[in-house]
């Protein structure tokens, strides 16, 4: 609890640079990463972020020093080549963009690899701190850090800004893009070095490997929660900061665990939480549409029984008893009690001691049930000439979906028939 | 003999994983690879917490049921979320990786792994793991035995199972309407990749696997156009790779997966670069 | 005799029906054309015969059979542009395929298989390709490698998805040659077709399709301005609003 006061306090400065740090590359990361997301480009972030360690090393190798400014440097050219790398692999063999990926991704880290070990076995003093690349050091960010990132953000958010509508189009509709006369070719080279950018300096809060998922998973995330691209690009950006924000508190009250992965881990939790709960496209949201419909269709059956029932003996409003009921449809006790509960509720049926009745409002729906049941089933036998004896278990689910305008549109196609393909009256409502 | 046996091990290992990267490249699944390679991290580790030792049996379990789990929430996420494919597969392979790496960092005092051995291995360690047997003769580096093993079971499983492997890579609606279980052979393969993966594990780490699967396969593809000698090739690329890269490595004293990786790589690149240079002869006469 | 019969078939992708009620009986021993515009299902409609792809509801029955029971006597031929060409294979190695089954799928390749093959391949006039990478094969002989395959497996009922799309004029009168051929043994071939212009010369029966059936039966008997209006005039409207409906409700064409 303690700690927890004295990490949200800021008293520490150190831990106002950390906070302020993973944030801003969590959100700047995943601003860019909606577009790779968009352009089905996930993994290429990956390549990306895989092929920054031997740039890094050559800058370090080269330079003789760890000024952050060249090592991303460094690091921004290795970045660029691996994309040039990738598309040239596509176009020159009949290798496709996965396999692409994977070779430059693999060979540029096994690259990466040999140099920070040679240039750490050199016994080269001023080298510690190299390895940081692989692993993020998200933990002991420094002022001078969030500078850096601060700005780099900063160019990212206006690059975007600027070119927003140009970006949006190429990532939803490049070959329109290309026909009105868009720079199409200088809008990817934007696109393409702000995501190098971002991950060039991502890298620093999670390492090579996790990097993807600063790009990608707030993506995924946010687009079940909205079809709008700037909708998207805000959900995204907060998932990324608040992800920052929760790996680097993890990591201050629990000093062993690991910045990087924590954020990771908070995204995808997020992410995975969007799958479930978001409004319409998450499962939850599915789920219960399903239920719903299952309701629906339980009620219009039930109610069903009652005009068949009337349509035998003309009674329509006489008292039935729960075993006749079960005796005309196929139906379990549970499931018709249900029903008959739910449609007490909606006022179509009364319960008179043992059995029940159905109201005047009751009757008008089962009549829309049967007649739009009915109205299908000639629709299938006129339109698509389907055999009488074909109908009826496609107008038994169709029934429960048509809509007014539909209904509307059905009476007048068919010319308001009277009769079904069965020779059973359609009952209209005045 | 030091330097023998770490390129026996080497390209054991190289051609065990150039024989399932061929098939990996063809189905159009190298990145699948990629992801199982970095997620059967937590299996390896939840396997070492529950064994309490590094017995190799616990380990290919673990690293086995979560490979498997990659593959099923890859699925996951893209049939029953309508997540496009590359991005289920960037989710679910990171996730998995920070898990292990959290679980590592968790449990630090109990799993004798680190982060810098999951990701490029220490294969130089490999002549001084000696499996001793009990009348005390000297039987040679216990990961020898290992990697051939594995090696032979996958020569038998493409072997054995080479035209069911054929049919369903080359193309998978012609053998399901044959009758042919093409699920089986996707996870009989994706169960392959994360048992060589596990054994690659400790010795050649998480990158230069993938590196194995998919650098020497693409190579030979690019120069023939028959399955067999893409899987003969490969394996040639392979040992080629694993014989340059302990040379390399101690040439300019670095990490010996990292430099078998950059063989392989440059392997490739000659290998890309003389067919540019042949297509384009052909074009000018 | 009838070889195919599909009851009530309702196909849907997203739960929005591609496929609505498709009901007909084909005969045996004829050329049938399935046709109709783009998107009316054709493919789709294949697929579910083969069980490749999952039906909402109705049944299709082989000669009288479940596909599971008579899958011997099936064959299948995918369109073309189904798998990639570049994969490292010899046409040999691909018509081959055609006698591979359930049951002996670990055992070798035998002398017969191979005879087999090879007169499949002198049937379509590409023995000589044989040895041939798939790679170097034009669009009409990688149809032809297709078509041997399938006749490598000794059907009764060939099935083809868009055979005629993007060969040469040689290829096209081979394909031709070769279903009379089959036809007169008493075969039966089913070809999705696209080109309404050569239908009525290529097959002997026609279903007509668009999203559903229009109508099938003897060429003669469907080749009319009033069929051929009505398969290609556009969807139904109401039909294709209901789809749309049912894949935003999270609907099924049947209540479970």
């Amino acid at each position: 609890m303690n700690s927890t006061f004295q990490f949200l306090s800021f008293s520490d400065p150190n831990v106002l640079f950390v906070v302020l740090g993973t944030m801003l590359l969590g959100a700047s990361a995943a601003i860019v990463g909606c577009f790779s997301f968009l352009r089905k480009r996930a993994l290429v972030g990956d390549a990306i972020a895989h092929s920054i360690l031997p740039g890094v090393c050559l800058a370090f190798m080269v330079s003789g020093s760890k000024n952050p400014l060249y090592l991303i440097i460094g690091a921004f050219i290795t970045g660029w080549l691996s994309l040039l790398l990738i598309d040239g692999i596509t176009r020159t063999t009949k290798l496709k963009s996965d396999t692409a990926i994977g070779i430059i991704l693999s060979v540029f880290f096994g690259v990466g690899i040999l140099l920070l070990t040679s240039i750490q076995h050199s016994g080269n003093a001023s080298q510690a701190g190299l390895d940081k690349f692989l692993f993020g050091k998200a933990a002991s960010l420094t002022k001078d850090d969030v500078y850096v990132f601060g700005t780099i953000a900063a160019i990212l958010i206006l690059v975007v800004i600027l070119f927003y509508k140009e970006f949006k189009l190429i990532s939803f509709n490049p070959d329109y893009a290309k026909v009105i006369g868009l720079p199409v070719r200088f809008l990817e080279f934007m696109l393409a070095t702000i995501t190098v950018l971002a991950v060039a300096v991502g890298i620093q809060a999670v390492g090579v490997v996790l990097m993807a998922a600063l790009l990608i998973t707030p993506a995924s995330g946010a687009r079940f929660w909205t079809d709008k691209l700037g909708v998207m690009i805000l959900i995204a950006t907060f998932f990324g900061a608040i992800s920052g924000f929760l790996g680097s508190y993890i990591s201050y009250v629990a000093p062993a665990m690991p910045t990087g992965p924590w954020i990771v881990m908070c995204l995808s939790l997020l992410t995975v939480g969007s799958i479930w709960f978001a409004p319409k496209t998450g499962m939850l949201a599915r789920f219960r549409v399903q239920q719903d419909n299952q309701r629906k269709i339980l009620i219009e059956n039930v109610l069903k029984l009652f005009y068949h029932l009337g349509e035998k003996d003309g009674g329509f409003k006489k008292q039935r008893s729960i075993k006749v009921l079960l005796a005309t449809r196929d139906l379990r006790m549970k499931e018709l009690k249900r029903g008959l509960l739910l449609l007490k509720k909606e006022n179509w049926l009364r319960k008179k001691g043992d059995h029940w009745v159905i109201t005047e409002s009751g009757l008008n729906e089962a009549k829309r049930v049967i007649k739009l049941h009915r109205l299908w089933e000639m629709y299938l036998n006129q339109r698509l000439k389907l055999e009488p004896d074909h109908v009826h278990n496609d107008a038994e689910a169709i029934e429960h979906i048509i809509t007014p305008e539909l209904e509307r549109q059905l009476e007048k196609e068919l010319n308001y028939p009277t009769k079904d393909p069965h020779q059973s009256t359609i009952p209209y409502v005045e | 003999m030091e330097a023998f046996w770490i390129i026996l091990v080497g390209s054991l290992i190289a051609v065990s994983c150039a024989l399932l990267g061929s098939y990996l490249i063809l189905r159009k699944m190298a990145m699948v690879g990629d992801a199982i390679s970095h997620a059967v991290l937590p299996g390896i580790v939840i396997a070492y917490l529950l064994s309490g030792s590094r017995e190799t049996l616990p380990m290919l379990v673990g690293a086995a049921a979560l490979g498997v789990l990659t593959t099923v929430l890859i699925e996951l996420f893209h049939k029953k979320s309508n997540l496009q494919m590359d991005a289920s597969i960037g989710i679910t392979f990171t996730w998995l990786f920070a898990i292990g790496i959290i679980l590592i960092s968790l449990f630090a005092g109990q799993v004798d792994l680190d982060q810098d051995c999951v990701l490029y291995g220490e294969i130089a360690y490999v002549p001084l793991d000696l499996w001793i047997t009990e009348s005390g003769y000297n039987m040679g580096p216990r990961t020898v035995w290992i990697a051939s093993g594995l090696l032979l079971l996958l020569l038998l499983f493409i072997w054995r199972g080479y035209k069911g492997l054929f049919i369903t890579t080359f193309n998978e609606e012609f053998a399901k309407a044959l009758g042919i279980g093409v699920a089986f052979w996707h996870y009989a393969l994706m169960g392959a990749v994360s048992l060589t993966t596990v054994i690659s594990f400790e010795s050649v780490g998480a990158i230069l696997v993938v590196a194995l699967l998919i650098v020497p396969p693409a190579t030979a593809y690019l120069i023939t156009t028959d399955l067999k000698k893409m899987l003969l090739l490969s394996s040639i690329f392979g040992i080629l790779s694993a014989i340059g890269g302990y040379y390399l490595a101690s040439l300019i004293n670095g990490s010996i997966a990292g430099a078998i990786a950059s063989v392989a790589g440059f392997l490739f690149l000659c290998v890309w670069v003389l067919e540019l240079l042949r297509k384009k002869r052909v074009i000018s006469i | 005799m009838i070889s195919i019969e599909t009851h009530n078939l309702t196909v849907s992708y997203n739960r929005r029906p591609v496929l609505w009620n498709i009901d007909f009986e084909l005969p045996t021993g004829k050329i049938i054309g399935i046709i109709g515009p783009n998107g009316s299902g054709k493919t789709t409609l294949l697929k579910a015969i083969m069980g490749l792809v999952p039906t909402s509801s109705g049944y299709v029955k082989i000669f009288n059979q479940d596909l599971e029971d008579v899958r011997s006597r099936v064959s299948y031929v995918p369109q073309r542009e189904s798998v990639d060409w570049d994969f490292p294979a010899s046409v040999m190695d691909i018509v081959l395929m055609g006698r591979y089954k359930k049951n002996n799928l670990f055992k070798r390749i035998t002398k017969a298989d191979r005879d087999i093959a090879a007169e499949a391949l002198e049937k379509v006039n590409m023995l000589e390709f044989s040895n041939r990478q798939i790679s170097q094969l034009s669009g009409g002989q990688q149809q032809r490698v297709f078509i041997a395959r399938s006749l490598a497996q000794g059907a009764d009922l060939y099935i083809m998805d868009e055979p005629f799309v993007g060969v040469d004029a040689a290829t096209e009168e081979a394909i031709l040659n070769l279903l009379h051929d089959m036809k007169n043994q008493g075969k039966t071939v089913v070809v999705v077709h696209h080109d309404l212009q050569t239908a009525k010369d290529f097959f002997d029966w026609i279903v007509l399709l668009n999203t559903r059936m229009v109508a099938a039966g003897p060429k003669e008997e469907i080749f009319n301005k009033k069929l051929l209006q009505e398969a290609y005039g556009g969807k139904l409207n109401v039909l294709s609003q209901v789809g749309d409906l049912m894949k935003e409700k999270a609907f099924n064409v049947r209540e479970k």
